[in-house]
């Protein structure tokens, strides 16, 4: 069979100020007809070029130099750009990550899907309405003849991705290029939007080229993988092959650096890469993996590693599987080298953690750091001439939540649904409407400002942009140093908390702090732009410790960052914890960091904690109809499981007119009448797993 | 001392304003990712070549703001106590002595040696004729201007051209040296650098621009000693000295007026911009109700009542001088109270946008008290739009003033500026035969101003706005492999021009 997308050899250069970068190297892949074919890698590592460079869409400083692309016998390259015209949308079509930017907000639906068809069919009038809602109903828009009148902002993130993918379906295409199509949504909506594609590949026959950085996901879509590194292609490989064994160095550690909670049970730190992606405007000599590789030998740092087959349809781009070379043997030693490495981690960390936890315990009175009663935070809806209030969006509704010493708790839930404003009702960022909250005993709603501003040292707060939480004109030491200014460490010894190291000089101090988040103390005499995203969010940790917190509020710390970078900064946050006894509020949305992170979780749903448990309690042993779906809905990368995936209908509610009774029915699949009319109430299972569904007998709270 | 130092209000305001911008220039050298915007400036040629320009009407403006009162010559020795004439005259008034004294009577064009009014003469045998009568100064060396002037005219211009370029001849040839030195190379190579273009300063461009200045300086120089080159005004004043006068004028009113709004665009903005709330909304009445006046009548009116201010108490001005300048000074505030909305309104929205920035919340949660949120985290983040928008208003200030005076409501008639100049000129217009001259002095003048100005402003905007990158050009392989294609004989259908 021949195959209906041919990438040769190809060469795309991004002109930039200095040097050209070289995008795309040598990149060489085909795709069949009807296959979903997944190309993997980490930010900034091509996959996007590559996809700019099939729809000759590039942006204006990128440039194809070398390469032919075809598609069927034709190709791409030779077309004048009045041809290519006719191939985009027709014969390939793209979505996009971003659903929100990639409509027309004045124009409807109807009218964007209409755009196509009389670009590439001709279609006009009543046939072209006739074809828009037969379109629209294959992507599962229930009632199309209404919505296809309707803007976009009248939609959904999920539904406007349903939208791109309709659009991108109207001209029938042959090949659709999914470019990151679920990165920006909830995993509820994620795994709606995957099935559709599943769904319409199968009925349509066509061949979609999915660029993803998710495993999880390629594992559930794609017939074949290939793995992207630094421009060029490293390994590919049939799906099941490339799921049970990774051949490529860099496919390893990207397994290994995933969080989950097979490593914490195992006690195993995450195997993080070292460094960073090398900028692709250098000279490579040798594997281009060869510096951050652990079986790189003098060979890989000097020539360019040729293809070697693994298995059938298997290839890779190493040395270690060149028959040639003789240090071939290396390989397979790591993994287990590996695990000894993590069983001593396992060991000392248990040693470390054991004994001072008791102690800590002993000498403090209370016994909860962090306690949260009732915490509501309405923001209210002006309307009209006056403002005045016409109702509340209850971003927060009545959350209750402890965080003991030295412990995690995860808060985990859907884009919206109040996560970050419960962080931020803790920190007094935002003034609670109602509720308590009370920090080591102290009541810290309704504080005076003076001494909430003196408590502002015991609880610190890390963001989910590390681009933006760090101020482009400070150096790195005025960003550290600024805490300590403003809550005068090491400047008086009289707070207790500062312990021993209140009576280091701040110089010093700022060196240490560097130090203890892996960076060297001569980086704090530059400014942020100079560093990754990884090393910003370790200088983001560093501003936090500077202040001596006991509780850090971590907000999507890794959202923003590649696996392999989020392995390193899950460690430090691992580490930090263990040596300095932090408390951790936790808030993320990815399942996986919680299992390998959180000690406690706590799942959130518009504004209120449905499910509150342990970590093995609810992840293991789910009892909300919520969570259930939730985890349901994660993709995974075992291949052979066939997990029953629990579908949710819909998107989340909006939180200024949340549904009557219990806010998730109108989505439950065991929705009974009783729970469209009062939220329920507690449900116990253990003393420590609770939640709120009708499906349990409510229980009298023991307190 | 045979004179005395007079600074008036405006002239302070230039020195404090020039201070500022040598310690915000040494401030930028030292801080390494403020220096990286203003190196884009200094690449860009266009931006470069407009500041050569500008760097001479800021000398001449510079020279014309140190003002001083000669002593009169028959002091009153008696008392000891020296008498200082009422004159207050600048360093460029000094300089410029012969332009400035050399008066005629009444118009006369370009170059002429003749009046351009006929007049009543007698003659030495006491019959009277109407006639062209020669200037008092103008071609006055000439036996006969009929037959001699042009030649004269010619030979003086080519000569001060001549030693302009061997000016501008050692002054490119004592840079190349700096830059061969800097760059440890030899002279030849260092010029060939500059001729080829290859330097990252665009110099060739930079010292073509110099050369095209020396030259015209050189010539007008040469000139200006003999003939009246752009011709008299109707008192007889040299168009080409109140033109050279008008660009302090310019100057100040373009830099001062922007002075004046930075401090209410940046405090009003910032605040509304980081409280929200009832001061948002207080600040957003006011400059909303601000600009639904026309600005024109409010400083109309305002100029005004200064002006019957300063008229009904004679008593606390010495001199001319000092009541014209309070004027300009006034000026110059009720324009930046009149403009400083546009500026406001862009730095609300920025900082509307930045205090949702996770460092300052950072900085909240650290307890950092407003004051030095405001101080660390806004205002140098908001720095780059008060750059952008202050130059830009610089050449519609300019132009502001050329209106306003025009009007009459602008600067004391007896402050030479473009918008006297050209207000003076209007009537002429209609005249038989037409007097253009002055006219054309004061836009030509004005146009180099403001065009420089524009332009130099177009640069500093692209450097510091971060959307705008400067591309290189592309390889252009792939059109040029496509025609080899086609070349080849390969059927690809291609009737349009690509624009890939």
């Amino acid at each position: 069979m021949s195959p209906l997308l041919r990438i040769d050899n190809l060469e795309t250069v991004l002109h930039t100020g200095s040097a050209p970068v070289w995008a795309v190297d040598g990149l060489t892949l085909h795709i069949l007809k009807g296959e979903t074919f997944a190309l993997l890698g980490e930010s900034g590592c091509g996959k996007s070029m590559t996809a700019l460079s099939v729809m000759r869409l590039l942006p204006e400083a990128g440039e194809i130099i070398a390469g032919s692309i075809r598609i069927g016998e034709e190709d791409l390259l030779l077309l004048p750009e009045a041809a290519m015209r006719g191939v985009r949308g027709k014969r390939i079509s793209m979505i996009f990550q971003e659903p929100m930017l990639s409509l027309n907000p004045v124009m409807t639906v109807g009218d964007q899907i209409g755009e196509v068809l009389k670009r590439h069919f001709n279609l006009r009038g009543l046939l072209a309405q006739e074809r828009i809602l037969e379109i629209l109903n294959q992507v599962g828009i229930s009632d199309a003849s209404r919505h296809m009148t309707e803007y976009p902002f009248q939609f959904s993130g999920g539904m406007k991705q349903r939208i791109m993918i309709a659009m991108a379906l109207a001209g029938e295409p042959d090949l659709l290029i999914a470019d990151e199509p679920t990165t920006a949504l909830d995993v509820t909506i994620q795994a709606q939007v995957l099935d559709l594609m599943r769904d319409l590949q199968q009925r349509a026959g066509m061949a979609i080229l999915l660029i993803t950085h998710d495993l999880a996901v390629a594992a559930q879509m794609a017939h074949r993988v290939a793995v992207m590194y630094a421009g060029e292609i490293v390994e590919t490989a049939m799906r099941e092959d490339f799921f049970s064994g990774p051949a490529h160095p860099y496919s390893q550690k990207l397994f290994d650096s995933l969080p989950g909670k097979a490593k914490r049970k195992q006690g195993l730190r995450l195997a993080a890469i070292g460094g960073n992606v090398p900028p692709l405007s250098r000279e490579f000599v040798g594997c281009r993996f060869a510096d951050r590789c652990d079986h790189a030998w003098e060979l890989c740092h000097e020539i360019a590693p040729r293809w070697s087959v693994v298995a059938s349809g298997h290839q890779v781009r190493c040395h270690l599987f060149n028959k040639d070379a003789t240090q071939g043997i290396e390989g397979p030693e790591f993994p287990s080298r590996g695990l000894e490495a993590g069983v001593h981690d396992l060991e000392r960390s248990e040693g470390d953690e054991s004994q001072p936890s008791l102690s800590s315990e002993s000498r403090i009175s209370h016994p909860c750091l962090l306690s949260v009663t009732g915490l509501k935070v309405y923001f209210p809806i002006h309307k009209g001439l006056m403002k005045s209030t016409v109702g509340y969006v209850k971003a927060v509704d009545d959350v209750s939540l402890k965080i003991q010493r030295g412990k995690t708790l995860a808060l985990v839930g859907e884009s919206g649904c109040g996560k970050t404003t419960v962080g931020k009702g803790i920190l007094q960022l935002i003034s609670p409407s109602a509720g308590s909250v009370r920090y080591n005993g102290v009541e810290l709603v309704g504080l005076e400002r003076n001494r909430l501003r003196k408590m502002r040292a015991e609880f610190q707060l890390i963001f989910q942009d590390p681009y933006s939480s760090l101020n482009p004109r400070m150096r790195i030491i005025d960003i550290i140093e600024e805490g300590m200014n403003a809550l005068r460490i090491g400047k008086d010894s009289n707070a207790g908390t500062a312990g021993d190291q209140s009576g280091v000089p701040k110089g010093r101090k700022v060196d240490a702090l560097l130090d203890s988040v892996g960076l060297p103390p001569e980086t704090k005499w530059r400014y942020p732009h100079e560093f990754s995203g990884g090393q910003r969010q370790r200088i983001a940790i560093a501003r936090a410790l500077a202040v001596n917190p006991k509780l850090i509020i971590c907000d999507e710390p890794t959202s923003a960052l590649d696996v392999s970078v989020q392995a390193q900064i899950l460690n430090l946050l691992k580490d930090l914890q263990a040596n300095l006894k932090l408390a951790y509020l936790f808030i993320t949305h990815n399942i996986s960091v919680v299992e390998y992170i959180a000690d406690e979780v706590a799942v959130m749903y518009l504004g209120r904690i449905v499910e509150r448990g342990s970590v093995d309690e609810v992840l293991d042993n789910p009892k909300h109809p919520y969570t259930q779906a939730l985890l349901s809905a994660v993709p995974v990368i075992d291949v052979e499981s066939k997990r029953q995936i629990i579908r949710l209908r819909g998107d989340l509610s909006s939180p200024a007119n949340p549904p009557t009774g219990c806010h998730f029915h109108p989505r439950c699949p065991h929705v009974m009448p009783i729970c469209r009319k009062t939220y329920p109430e507690t449900s116990m299972f253990s003393s420590t797993h609770t939640a709120r569904c009708y499906l349990y007998p409510p229980e009298q709270d023991p307190e | 001392m045979s004179f005395k130092p007079v600074i008036l209000w405006t002239d302070a305001l230039v020195y404090l304003l020039v201070a500022v911008i040598i310690v915000f220039a040494w401030y930028v050298r030292r801080n390494e990712h403020l220096r990286a915007p203003w190196r884009r400036v200094i690449r860009s040629a266009s931006g470069m070549v407009s500041l050569t320009v500008l760097i001479f009407f800021i000398a001449v403006g510079l020279l014309d703001t140190v003002h001083l009162r000669p002593a009169v010559e028959k002091s009153n020795s008696a008392n000891g106590e020296r008498i200082y004439s009422v004159d207050v005259l600048s360093l460029f008034d000094l300089i410029a002595g012969p332009l400035r004294t050399r008066v005629e009577k009444t118009y006369s064009a370009p170059f002429a040696a003749y009046l351009y009014a006929r007049e009543t003469v007698e003659l030495p045998d006491g019959k009277q004729v109407r006639e062209f009568p020669r200037l008092e100064f103008g071609g006055a060396h000439l036996q006969d201007p009929e037959t001699q002037l042009v030649a004269d005219v010619v030979r003086r211009a080519g000569a001060g051209g001549g030693v302009g370029l061997l000016l501008w001849g050692v002054v490119v040839a004592s840079l190349t040296t700096v830059l061969a030195r800097r760059d440890g190379k030899n002279f030849l190579p260092a010029l060939f650098n500059i001729w080829r273009g290859t330097t990252e300063v665009p110099w060739k461009a930079i010292c073509g621009m110099l050369a095209l200045i020396l030259l015209l300086l050189g010539a007008a120089l040469a000139l200006c000693g003999y003939y009246h080159i752009f011709g008299t005004d109707k008192v007889g004043q040299d168009v080409f000295y109140q033109s050279l006068k008008s660009i302090r004028t310019g100057l100040v009113i373009g830099t001062l007026a922007t002075l004046m709004m930075l401090p209410f665009a940046l405090f009003l903005g910032i605040m509304a911009g980081y409280f929200r709330g009832w001061v948002d909304d207080v600040i957003q009445y006011l400059y909303t109700t601000l600009s639904s006046i026309p600005s024109v009548l409010l400083i109309a009116a305002t100029v005004l009542m200064i002006q019957v201010y300063i008229e009904t108490r004679t008593e606390l001005f010495d001199t001319i001088a000092a009541r014209a300048d309070l004027r300009l000074l006034f000026l110059c505030i009720i324009l930046g109270v009149t403009s400083w909305t546009g500026l406001c309104r862009l730095l609300r929205g920025e900082t509307l946008k930045l205090r949702e920035m996770e460092y300052i919340q950072a900085a909240q949660a650290f307890g950092v008290s407003h004051w030095r949120i405001v101080s660390r985290h806004i205002l140098p983040n908001v720095m780059h739009i008060v750059l952008i928008s202050t130059v830009m208003d610089f050449s519609g200030l300019v132009l502001a003033e050329a209106v306003l005076s025009y009007v009459g409501v602008g600067v004391d008639p007896s402050t030479i500026s473009f918008g006297t100049m050209i207000n003076a000129a209007r009537l002429e217009m209609a005249r038989e035969p037409m007097v253009w001259w002055a006219l054309l002095a004061a836009f030509g003048f004005m146009f180099a101003l403001v065009l420089s100005a524009n332009l130099f402003a177009d640069a500093v905007q692209n450097a510091f706005d971060p959307r705008v990158k400067i591309l290189p050009a592309k390889a252009g392989i792939l059109p040029h492999r496509r025609r080899r294609e086609e070349s080849k004989g390969k059927s690809v259908s291609s009737t349009v021009e690509d624009s890939f």
